[in-house]
């Protein structure tokens, strides 16, 4: 993380308020240690490199305001405490600002076989969209699909990506069934 | 014998050759015990077919690699041998071929037909009987040369263990490239040696899971095509698609019927997924289980009359077999660790699958009953099993660990011979066809 400069760090600084993301910014400083070079996909999502969270109601308002995905515990598809939190605010962006429809997005670690982690990717974003149904958001408004462990975030063989790659993705607009 | 494909247009005519000496056929002096596990291999000379060309010496060497692959020959360096043969149908020499320690001898020519097609025979002879085993002729399409020096191979194999061979027959797969982030897959078909390798889509897509008709030129597989992850038919011969049915969810996992009249599958609906067929002609569908489980990976047996499937109904993954109509869900694993991918042999008496365990993977075989576990290989990442037709062979995928991609392996069934099948790129989900015909 030592690469990020100044106006970056403050922006971390800022964001660090909340919880949940000061869960995030550990799980992608682990992952750092291991995988600099993997990291500025998430970085640039999440607004780290010293853009601002853009305008109230955007697409980067919601990824670096509100928080667009939540990690799972290895084989689990239960929706972790701190994860809730990140779904609240989900939930209450999505409802301020019900023009979007949303696709919830499944993902699996490595550690798992290809069909297997199709259907536990599936789990979570039925999971992640339940607990947000639950929380108002009109279940017509989303979608889910699973990527299985095809996806991977973070490409390292050990545990701080297997960790990230666990995750559900809440994308605006996006096209799942 | 052999149907036409968009292939290669393969038309092999086969024919006996009777031996010009020998009174009584094959009298097996010389043989293979295969069941025995690793056992020392055969020592074989295969001379170079004569030919006027370089064709002669490319399908002896193709013969050889085959039976030297198999593990259960070892061809002698050709550097050693002291009868140069210039009549393949001539009995040869046997003190020649005895004192180099070579047990079976193969002898064969390749000509033109005046029509253009290609004349390949062969003779096997058991060097210490002094007597030819087998000989057979084929005619086929010059491009066809690789198929039969395979089907040669074949016949060898055959004569001297017993068994059917496993040669001439292909396998599909997933090519992968790009970084593991980015990873671009799409489904390429191969023979079983690794040559001939040929893409069958172009996209940017996800494509998974290929797996070969037991009865057609077809190929089932789960696309991502439009966002919309659903099981898919492919013709090899048209290049024609079409989805497999109208779910109302994800539908994964696919597999064929053993005749190929049906696809059975897993269906995703909300967090569960239940396993479904597909009649092809009837397109009527069939729900085999009911859980709120995740229950996938099913693969019936030879004779169609059970399925083994993958179910975490009991908190992991483990393998379980019901009949044919869902009926009689049983577990059958009871070891540590997970297990997933059954798939059941060709011939009937074991399941192999991927277990997880202890922070590895591996690829083992356990009886349908679920006894008799025997691991095979295990590693980092080892995935995905594949019998080969004659149920001796095991094909997987291995993921080392790091950035690297997946690459395919093949084992016998006895755990030895473990041999990497080469690939232009990274491979993954190999899935063997049955022999071609």
């Amino acid at each position: 993380m030592s690469r990020i400069d100044t106006p970056a760090m403050s922006r971390m600084q800022t964001l660090a308020r909340n919880p949940a993301v000061i869960a995030l910014t550990l799980a992608l400083a682990l992952a750092g240690c291991a995988n600099k070079n993997n990291l500025p996909n998430n970085a640039n999502e999440l607004g780290l490199n010293g853009k601002n969270g853009g305008p109230p109601g955007s697409q980067q308002d919601f990824t670096v305001n509100v928080g667009d995905r939540i990690f799972f515990d290895t084989d689990s598809t239960s929706v972790r405490a701190d994860a809730q939190q990140t779904l609240d605010r989900q939930a209450q962006w999505l409802q301020r600002y019900p023009n979007y429809a949303i696709t919830v997005e499944g993902h699996a670690d490595e550690r798992g076989t290809r069909e297997y982690n199709l259907a536990l990717g599936a789990r979570r974003a039925a999971a992640t969209k339940e607990y947000l149904a639950s929380r108002g958001v009109p279940a017509n408004r989303m979608k889910t699909i699973s990527y299985g462990k095809e996806r991977p975030v973070a490409v390292c063989d050990d545990i701080s990506c297997w960790s990230q790659n666990r995750r559900a993705v809440t994308v605006l607009g996006g096209a799942g069934m | 014998m052999i149907k036409s494909s968009f292939f290669r247009a393969v038309m092999v005519a086969a024919g006996m050759l009777t031996a010009f000496v020998a009174a009584t056929p094959a009298s097996a002096e010389v043989v293979i015990n295969i069941n025995k596990g690793n056992v020392q291999p055969l020592p074989i000379a295969v001379t170079d077919f004569l030919s006027n060309n370089e064709l002669g010496p490319q399908i002896s060497q193709v013969i050889a690699a085959d039976l030297q692959r198999s593990g259960l020959f070892a061809p002698i360096n050709k550097q050693a041998f002291i009868e140069k043969i210039s009549d393949p149908g001539k009995t040869p020499r046997f003190e020649d071929w005895k004192v180099i320690n070579a047990q079976a001898l193969v002898t064969g020519r390749v000509t033109r037909e005046g029509d253009g097609r290609l004349r390949a025979e062969f003779r096997l002879w058991d060097t210490y009987a002094g007597q030819q085993m087998t000989g057979q002729q084929f005619f086929t399409q010059p491009e066809n040369w690789r198929r039969v020096a395979h089907i040669i191979a074949d016949a060898i194999y055959k004569q001297i263990t017993g068994e059917n061979g496993y040669f001439d027959s292909r396998v599909v797969f997933v090519s992968e490239s790009g970084p593991k982030n980015a990873r671009q897959r799409n489904l390429a078909i191969m023979d079983q040696d690794g040559f001939n390798v040929r893409m069958l889509t172009n996209t940017k897509d996800i494509v998974l899971t290929p797996r070969f008709s037991p009865s057609r030129q077809e190929v089932t597989y789960m696309s991502f095509e439009g966002n919309q992850p659903r099981v898919y038919l492919l013709q090899l011969e048209t290049g024609q698609r079409e989805v497999v049915g109208n779910f109302p969810g994800m539908t994964f996992s696919p597999r064929f019927s053993p005749d190929g009249q049906k696809v059975i599958m897993s269906l995703q609906q909300e967090g569960n997924s239940n396993i479904y067929t597909m009649d092809l002609r009837s397109r009527t569908t069939t729900r085999l289980t009911s859980t709120s489980a995740i229950d996938t990976s099913p693969s019936y047996a030879p004779d169609g009359g059970r399925i083994a499937f993958e179910s975490d109904r009991g908190g992991r993954p483990q393998i379980y077999v019901m009949n044919a109509d869902g009926s009689g869900q049983t577990r059958i694993s009871f070891g540590d660790g997970s297990y997933s991918t059954p798939v059941w042999s060709p011939r009937g008496d074991l399941i192999a699958f991927t277990k997880q365990s202890g922070g590895k993977f591996s690829i083992g075989v356990m009886k349908p009953d679920g006894s008799g576990e025997r691991i095979l290989t295990s590693g980092f990442h080892n995935e995905g099993p594949t019998w080969a037709p004659n149920g001796r062979v095991l094909m997987f995928f291995r993921q080392a660990a790091g950035a690297g991609g997946p690459q395919l392996y093949s084992i016998d069934l006895t755990g030895y011979n473990e041999l990497q099948v080469k690939t232009p790129s990274y491979a993954s989900d190999p899935a063997w066809s049955p022999l071609l015909e």
